[in-house]
């Protein structure tokens, strides 16, 4: 009886190696190819280097332009989340706390947003971002991601405030604190748990975005890292192991930001796709 | 006399409209709906819902992007899609992406999240790698696997090597360049559903599969007739992600292929933007968008009636 039970154990994770290890193969040739010449990588793709080379990643860690696509990036996610954190709280406060006339219909236009894909109109709002003037500058990726991510974001919000004591409102309205302050003062900070959910949320999707930017940004001194890194490729089409370097310089960033973030992102990702 | 209670009642009636103003500001619902809201209606007006409606405008004029469009076409921009044997290509990959999402990816999501939806270290750690590729940008996705896929240094070209045969680009065939795309594609986003099954998991009612366990039934049984009907609405909105992802697949398709071989491995956006925007034929690209837009649409009206239907079984 314990041998059968443990054979089906031994089965089990038998299975899962198995499938892990077609999960991470890719993930470790991307990381040891870095370290090879390319004749190796041509004879053994997933073997451990024989030299460790170092020279390839050197290069693009002293390359000045794969710090500013990094540090590009880090701008426009930051930016996004912030503008998209104040924004939609701030709407979705609106929803949860004041009944006015329109309020129930200008929440489900708001919520359009989570009907269709972002391309959809990317060409009227490629038209429309350079009309204004702000082609090639990081608002023109700013703010469409921020408008899209806004759905999402109202409607997670507005969910969790409305589960916020109403007594508090109450008791604080009492003394005198306004609307605005009260959303200042208590629903902001009540509400880390949800804030941290969507801001992951909307950081991972504008780290990663990659046609937005595609479309909005020409020239290299505004490029995010997905860019960048078609760029290179471009230009090392040959050289597999300068491509494979820079490729696992741009993952591990956000593999140490899921290991270390793993409860919200698993959360936002998945959590908040269920929710919603 | 008369006159200083008058002025003193006015200042009164003064006083209190400014005081009145300044509650309605400071205390008010007024100053919070006009300072609150206004922000995400002019954002969201602005970047979503212009383009989409000018999506919609400029689908029937022939525009290259400068001036203002004059060229009214009619219909024609559709007539020209509907025609394109790239744009049935790209629509029939569309499909192909979804059919392998349903039939081969959620299976398989489900499969590892029943062997591993209970909190376990070992299970914990096997969550963990099989949620990484879902975490990386597409870009990155495509960019490892066009290298394990090309035919002088990847894995084929090792295992074709190992046989003694010619090096091989599976990207640059016709036959296998969508297979490989789609292979990329479940091996990105496996983890995705899979995480939504083990959430959905670990809400059964421990008791429910204890109590088909004493009256006799097989683990398998207790799979079949137990867990997957209770997780039928996680199922559910997988399948709608499945779905809706699908109509929007591009970053993967980029490093990858490139639409390629002779354009035979276009999805529905990578269609738009090559034969749309590289060419800044505006009006052209707008109509493929209101096409993205309808199925997208029918999509979500679709899935809101299989949501709902659970409930109206007793």
């Amino acid at each position: 009886m314990i041998s059968k039970v443990f054979l089906r154990n031994l089965l089990r994770v038998t299975v899962l190696c198995i499938i892990a290890s077609f999960v991470i193969a890719p993930l470790l040739a991307t990381a040891l190819g870095g370290f090879k010449t390319n004749a190796e990588i041509r004879t053994s793709a997933f073997g451990l280097p024989e030299t460790w080379n170092f020279e390839f990643y050197n290069a693009i860690v002293s390359d000045p332009a794969f710090w500013r696509y990094l540090g590009n990036s880090l701008l426009i996610s930051i930016a996004a989340v912030i503008l998209t954190l104040l924004v939609g709280a701030a709407a979705a406060y609106v929803f949860a706390q004041i009944r006015f006339f329109g309020s129930r219909m200008l929440f489900s236009y708001l919520l359009l947003g989570l009907m269709f894909p972002f391309a959809t109109a990317i060409l009227p709002l490629f038209i429309q971002v350079r009309d204004i003037g702000l082609l090639d500058s990081y608002w023109s990726v700013i703010l469409p991601q921020t408008a899209f991510g806004l759905s999402l974001a109202i409607l997670l919000f507005r969910t969790f405030f409305e589960q916020l004591p109403r007594e508090l409102f109450e008791a604080a309205y009492v003394d005198g604190c306004g609307y605005i302050r009260f959303f200042w003062r208590f629903t902001l900070p009540l509400s880390t748990p949800i804030l941290a959910t969507v801001g992951v949320f909307v950081f991972v999707q504008s780290w990663n975005n990659f046609l937005l930017p595609l479309v909005m940004l020409n020239s290299r001194e505004a490029f995010t890292w997905p860019l960048g890194m078609m760029q290179f490729r471009g230009e090392f089409v040959t050289e597999w192991n300068r491509t494979l370097a820079f490729v696992t310089l741009t993952i591990m960033p956000a593999i140490v930001f899921f290991l270390a973030a793993q409860k919200y992102i698993v959360a936002g990702l998945t959590g908040g796709a269920v929710k919603g | 006399m008369p006159t200083i209670p008058l002025a003193s009642s006015q200042q009164q009636r003064r006083l209190s409209l400014t005081q009145r103003a300044k509650n309605v500001l400071q205390n008010g619902k007024f100053g919070a709906l006009v300072l609150l809201l206004p922000p995400a209606l002019i954002l969201f007006s602005l970047f979503v819902i212009f383009p989409l409606l000018q999506s919609g405008y400029f689908a029937f004029f022939n525009w290259n992007g400068y001036g203002q469009p004059t060229d009214y076409v009619g219909l024609k921009n559709f007539e020209q899609m509907m025609g394109h044997s790239v744009f049935h290509s790209a629509i029939w990959n569309t499909i192909k992406i979804i059919l392998v999402s349903l039939l081969v990816q959620m299976p398989l999501a489900l499969f590892l999240a029943l062997l591993i939806y209970k909190k376990t270290p070992t299970n914990a750690l096997f969550r963990l790698i099989f949620f990484v590729p879902y975490i990386l940008a597409e870009v990155a996705a495509g960019l490892i696997w066009s290298f394990v896929f090309d035919g002088h240094y990847g894995v084929t070209a090792s295992v074709g090597g190992a046989f003694g045969l010619e090096p091989f680009f599976i990207l640059a065939d016709r036959d296998w360049a969508f297979i490989a795309v789609m292979t990329v594609i479940v091996w990105k986003y496996f983890g995705f559903h899979m995480m939504i099954y083990i959430a959905a998991l670990q809400g059964v009612p421990r008791d429910l599969i204890e109590a088909a366990r004493i009256e006799g039934a097989k683990p398998f049984d207790i799979v079949r007739y137990v867990q997957i009907p209770l997780i039928k609405p996680a199922i559910i909105v997988s399948a709608f992600f499945a779905i809706i992802g699908a109509l929007q697949v591009f970053d993967v398709i980029i490093p990858l292929t490139n639409g390629g071989p002779s354009n035979t491995s276009h999805t529905i956006v990578t269609y738009l933007y090559t034969f749309g925007l590289t060419r800044l034929r505006i009006g052209f690209g707008s109509a493929i968008g209101v096409v993205l837009f309808i199925t997208a649409v029918a999509v979500a009206i679709f899935y809101q009636r299989a949501a709902m239907s659970p409930g109206k079984k007793p």
